[in-house]
């Protein structure tokens, strides 16, 4: 029934930053994908017809980090939960990490996660396999039966691989076979004990800090690695001034590296800790206005390539407790859409570049087809209404984890309705 | 964001931290801890202020001093007081820090004196409080982590004052493991807040916060040259388990470098007094000759600390 659907948006204006589209124009899907933009096909007629005027139509958010609890978890969040949220945050697809319990480092999790999902028949999900077993940076996982039971690259989440011997060999192996390896570059020795970022605050606060070192270290080893092995790797949070320069230089010389960062750390910095606000504690640590500065900076010139939220549903036991003591991580799914476009604005980012951030960017690390509104592809598409205001509550979240620094703040831009396979799967 | 130790009209409701905190209001502290000394000197070391109220020392991480030397005050402002030593962790028994707190609270807690091993748990504990509108019950921060030991703060200043009398015209050299110190951070907002011009720490760089020029103080490596001219040496301690490692080789070599000797104390003023927080490492951080002799104002710093403590309880019971 569904798939052949006949779905008409009129009025609104459809940005496709693939191919450069940004006109007030209708989209025409059938059988789950476009099957045209501005005309209709001869003999179209619509089973549904969606008026989208004054609101924005663009691909569904296609979001490289999402965490949803599965399998491990649940009491923290669960696939129904968060796939809700996911799409009425307009996410059509996301990658997820690996780091569940157990971690995703054989097929059948991987198998039983995919199954899961599509079962539930919302967003896309794309598991990213665990790099070494038990994420423990000892023995390889099969990456082979891992990519066969549906991982599209291999991370160690925030587990660092501490024996460079074994990122050697790890890299070696993934780029044999032509792997994709998604790394958060972090020198776990620096990081030790850390919750926050090196400088006035972590002094003023006496918390134990994480120096920017670890970070630009850690970056400095994977792109020797790269140079050795020639695997692709993906950066995971970059959180530094320091590492964004060394990005853009190690892609001058053309490294085979893209990156991302959480889009938190857009906004945020460690003085918004405050007296010791345990939603700002994060994974990697907000770090100073200039890193923030810099990292704004380099998602608009391209030096990073997209921006994800870094979903991280927490119960409140896990942020009632002391800075140092509450569990890292806010939840984003919902927040990444209207976060983008806080961005957009406040540095005068054209909205397709900044859409494309969300859309084409990660897609293409992916390797989806989506990602785009070509004739075609998918017909994963989110419309939004770019001048709504909403406030972020826990009523208003979807999302299990109610836990963001973003609570009781105002935000612009809220999802309207968003279609997956060319299905209508959330309408706001 | 409000300073959340005080209340809408700018009274204070709970002490978390000498930052930010009104100078008015520190010296008010001090003021009104002079005629609590002497208090102790009489035979019946006890006045009724706080008298029918519970005062709970909720201690999460080992103190005999500090624990104790609230208790005392508490006492001789005639308090119930309740000793609660819950151990190396919150999370030990399962409970979470904030039942344990809304349990106590049931029993009609009237102020918390509260250690906790993690920065910030005591302005956890009184956010908690104030959202759910239990505005009567106070917290005193006895030292959270390497954050905060406010009270201790207020007894450095009350000790300096008594010798030295005026602030503004003071250097004030802390010598030691300020990384680690809450004790240090303390005293330096409070001898900025007072006005005191300068500021010095002293101490290796693995034992200093990268930031530390951020709060004010001039930074010295070689303690010969930082003690020069100093009225006032605040000696901080070493703990035993960062004598040995990657902090530092050897508790002889820290002796040698930044050890308080006779020799050392020779550079500074004349009138140079000499205070340590306690409890003391002799022969590692300072030389018996010296927290024995006649600059050291260690002992009178004890005594200072309940009299300063008491002022506290009472100003936050609203006397």
């Amino acid at each position: 029934m569904a798939r052949s659907m006949k779905i008409e948006i009129n009025h609104g204006r459809v940005i496709d930053p693939k191919h450069g589209v940004d006109r007030v124009t209708s989209l025409y899907i059938a059988a789950g994908t476009v099957v045209a933009l501005g005309e209709a096909p001869s003999g179209w007629s619509a089973n549904r017809v969606l008026d989208a005027r004054g609101m924005i139509v663009c691909p569904g958010l296609i979001d490289l980090s999402a965490r949803l609890r599965e399998p491990g978890f649940e009491y923290k969040a669960t696939l129904e939960s968060e796939m809700d949220a996911a799409v009425a945050g307009g996410v059509t697809s996301l990658a997820c990490p690996p780091d569940t319990d157990p971690p995703l480092d054989e097929p059948g999790l991987v198998e039983m996660l995919k199954h899961r999902a599509r079962s539930l028949n919302l967003a896309h999900v794309f598991p990213v396999g665990a790099l070494t077993v038990g994420l423990k940076g000892v023995e390889l996982t099969e990456m082979g039966e891992l990519a066969e039971a549906g991982c599209v690259a291999f991370s160690q989440a925030e587990n660092t691989i501490t024996d460079t011997g074994v990122l050697l060999r790890a890299m070696q192996y993934a780029a044999t076979f032509g792997h994709r390896v998604w790394l958060r570059a972090q020198d776990a020795y620096l990081a030790r004990g850390g919750v926050a970022h090196d400088g006035e605050v972590a002094t003023r606060l006496g918390l134990p800090a994480i120096p920017a070192a670890a970070e630009t270290i850690a970056l400095a080893t994977i792109f020797a690695l790269v140079r050795g092995t020639g695997v692709h790797v993906h950066l995971c949070r970059l959180s530094t001034a320091e590492g964004v320069a060394m990005v853009r230089a190690a892609k001058r010389d053309g490294l085979p590296v893209t990156c991302d960062v959480a889009v938190h750390h857009l906004h945020l910095c460690d003085v918004d800790i405050g007296w010791f606000d345990a939603q700002c504690r994060l994974i990697p640590p907000l770090r100073s206005t200039r890193d923030r500065a810099a990292l704004r900076a380099g998602l608009a010139d391209g030096t990073i390539d997209l921006v994800c939220s870094d979903h991280t549903p927490v119960d409140d036991d896990g942020k009632q407790v002391p800075f140092g003591e509450a569990e890292p991580g806010a939840t984003g799914l919902e927040l990444l859409l209207p976060l983008t476009l806080k961005w957009a604005i406040e540095d005068r980012v054209a909205l397709p570049v900044a859409l494309s951030r969300v859309t084409a960017q990660p897609a293409a690390i992916l390797g989806a087809g989506a990602g785009h509104l070509g004739v075609g592809a998918p017909a994963d598409v989110c419309i939004f209404d770019p001048d709504l205001h909403w406030r972020v509550e826990p009523a208003t979240l979807k999302s299990q984890g109610k836990n963001t620094p973003f609570l009781d703040l105002e935000v612009r831009g809220r999802v309207s309705a968003t279609l997956v396979g060319g299905r209508v799967v959330h309408e706001g | 964001m409000r300073n959340p130790q005080l209340n809408a009209a700018g009274a204070l409701t709970h002490l978390l931290t000498l930052e930010g905190l009104p100078a008015e209001i520190i010296v008010r502290v001090l003021d009104t801890a002079v005629p609590f000394v002497s208090i102790a000197e009489r035979d019946v070391k006890k006045v009724p202020l706080l008298r029918g109220r519970s005062v709970f020392n909720l201690f999460f991480e080992n103190s005999t001093r500090t624990r104790t030397t609230f208790e005392i005050a508490a006492k001789r402002l005639s308090a119930d007081v309740i000793n609660l030593n819950i151990g190396v962790s919150s999370t030990s028994k399962g409970e979470t820090l904030l039942d344990t707190v809304d349990n106590l609270v049931a029993m009609n807690a009237d102020m918390f004196v509260v250690r906790h091993a993690q920065s910030g748990a005591p302005h956890l504990i009184a956010a908690h409080l104030d959202r759910t509108g239990r505005t009567h019950v106070h917290v005193v921060n006895a030292g959270d982590g390497r954050h905060a030991h406010p009270t201790q703060g207020l007894l450095d200043l009350f000790t300096i004052r008594h010798y030295k009398h005026d602030f503004r015209n003071l250097t004030v050299a802390i010598v030691g493991d300020v990384l680690h110190s809450r004790v240090a951070r303390s005293l330096i907002h409070g001898l900025t807040t007072l006005g005191t011009p300068e500021v010095r720490v002293i101490g290796p760089k693995t034992l200093l916060p990268t930031a530390v020029q951020s709060l004010g103080v001039q930074v010295h490596h070689d303690m010969r040259e930082g003690i020069k001219g100093c009225d006032v040496i605040v000696m901080l301690r070493l703990q035993s388990e960062r004598m040995r490692g990657a902090l530092l080789p050897s508790t002889g070599e820290y002796f040698k470098h930044y050890g308080l000797t006779g020799e050392k104390l020779a550079l500074a003023r004349r009138d140079a007094i000499v205070m340590h927080p306690g409890p003391m490492n002799r022969g590692v951080e300072i030389d018996s000759a010296v927290a024995d002799g006649e600059r050291s104002v260690i002992l009178p710093q004890v005594t200072f600390g309940i009299a300063v403590r008491m002022a506290v309880l009472s100003i936050l019971a609203g006397n």
